[in-house]
């Protein structure tokens, strides 16, 4: 049968419209009017059209800047989603532990991400950090400041310890939901410990892994912070992710029309990512 | 509004999208439409055809300034098509 909607409602969303038109729409506005010119100070401003977007899109430090952002995203996609299942299978499921666990878990997602950032500058720098001086005595060369894989290594860690906890918590509450009668059901029938995670365990939490993927791929994707304040981008740009190339672009250099249409593909890029994290989160509660 | 830095083809721009959205909204508050589904595989409003139009054909529009050299206006007369098509069909 089909359904209506009715669309009045929306009208209720005026206030915030407004509001929104301040802060994000005519912002965006005039970002989009910086992309189609070059401007040299306030006064100079010369119309180019879609050049800055040709420049950009065949742009080859962008190209890198790109796959180093996506290798970013599928990296700690595929370590911070099995740790987080495998945290959370572990979990106490009652008593005093719980709290205390939910705790600890939650204490790295409270620290600002400056300050993250700030935190692993000092635990891995290799003359008076723990985890620098640590690795350094074991005799394994670590420098994340002079090696490009110490400094990916270094920032994969961070982004690690940052966020895995999200993906427990997601998961646990996942896990929680089940009812006992699976877990009877797969006693009867001598289920071993991986068959009730295959079969029980994994297919219901289909639905907070879905949004952990998504949230985890689109945060990791907008990374800025962190790496910044760890690594500056380097070394070279082995760690340049797309949003630092965009603040040195538009603040560094005030190439301002280039920014500005770069901008706007990266804004392309989340809107339809987010897209797809919106569409396939309200099917999966329709169905 | 000179702070913005206004050019005529960007204000023609978000003119066309304003009258889209002003046109789109009163259509559906004097006629709300039903959920359908259509060539794309999903069940959609017209609102969200619209918005998968729109960002599709600005997808289109970055691989043509990618792609080629020729003039923008080619593959903007494409995406008008195209928009019409999802609109009509999608």
């Amino acid at each position: 049968m089909e359904r209506t909607r009715n669309e009045r409602a929306w009208l209720l969303v005026l206030p915030v419209m407004i509001v929104v038109a301040f802060s994000a729409i005519i912002p965006l506005m005039t970002v989009v009017n910086y992309s189609v010119q070059d401007i040299l100070d306030p006064y100079t401003r010369f119309f180019v059209g879609t050049e800055w977007f040709r420049d950009i899109l065949r742009d080859d430090s962008l190209h890198a800047a790109l796959g180093r952002q996506l290798v970013f995203s599928f990296t700690v996609l595929l370590i911070q989603i099995p740790l987080g299942i495998a945290i959370a299978l572990c979990m106490p499921t009652r008593g005093i532990w719980v709290a205390i666990t939910l705790v600890a878990l939650a204490l790295p997602l409270l620290v600002p991400w400056n300050v993250v950032g700030t935190i692993w500058q000092l635990f891995a720098r290799q003359d008076i950090g723990l985890l620098g001086v640590t690795i350094n005595a074991m005799g394994i060369d670590y420098n994340y400041t002079g090696s490009r894989m110490g400094a990916w290594l270094t920032v994969v860690a961070m982004d690690v310890w940052h966020w895995t906890s999200l993906v427990v918590l997601l998961c646990y509450s996942g896990l929680r939901a089940i009812p006992d009668a699976y877990y009877q059901a797969a006693r009867i029938d001598g289920a071993s410990r991986w068959a009730v995670f295959r079969h029980v365990q994994l297919p219901r939490l289909t639905g907070v892994l879905t949004i952990a993927v998504l949230l985890r791929f689109m945060d990791s994707f907008m990374i800025y912070a962190e790496p910044f304040v760890l690594t500056g981008g380097g070394p070279g740009s082995s760690t340049t992710f797309l949003s630092q190339y965009l603040a040195t672009m538009a603040i560094g250099q005030f190439d301002v029309g280039r920014a500005a249409a770069f901008s706007l593909i990266y804004f392309l890029i989340i809107l339809a990512l987010s897209w797809v994290f919106y569409t396939i989160i309200t099917r999966s509660q329709k169905g | 509004m000179n702070w913005m830095y206004w050019t005529v083809p960007t204000a023609i721009f978000f003119a066309v999208i304003a009258v889209i959205l002003i046109s789109m909204t009163l259509w559906q508050v004097a006629a709300p439409s039903p959920e359908r589904r259509g060539l794309l595989p999903l069940s959609t409003t017209p609102g969200d055809r619209l918005f998968i139009g729109l960002l599709s054909s600005a997808y289109f529009h970055l691989l043509w300034l990618g792609l080629t050299d020729l003039h923008p206006g080619w593959m903007t007369a494409f995406c008008i098509l195209w928009l019409i098509t999802v609109m009509r069909w999608g």
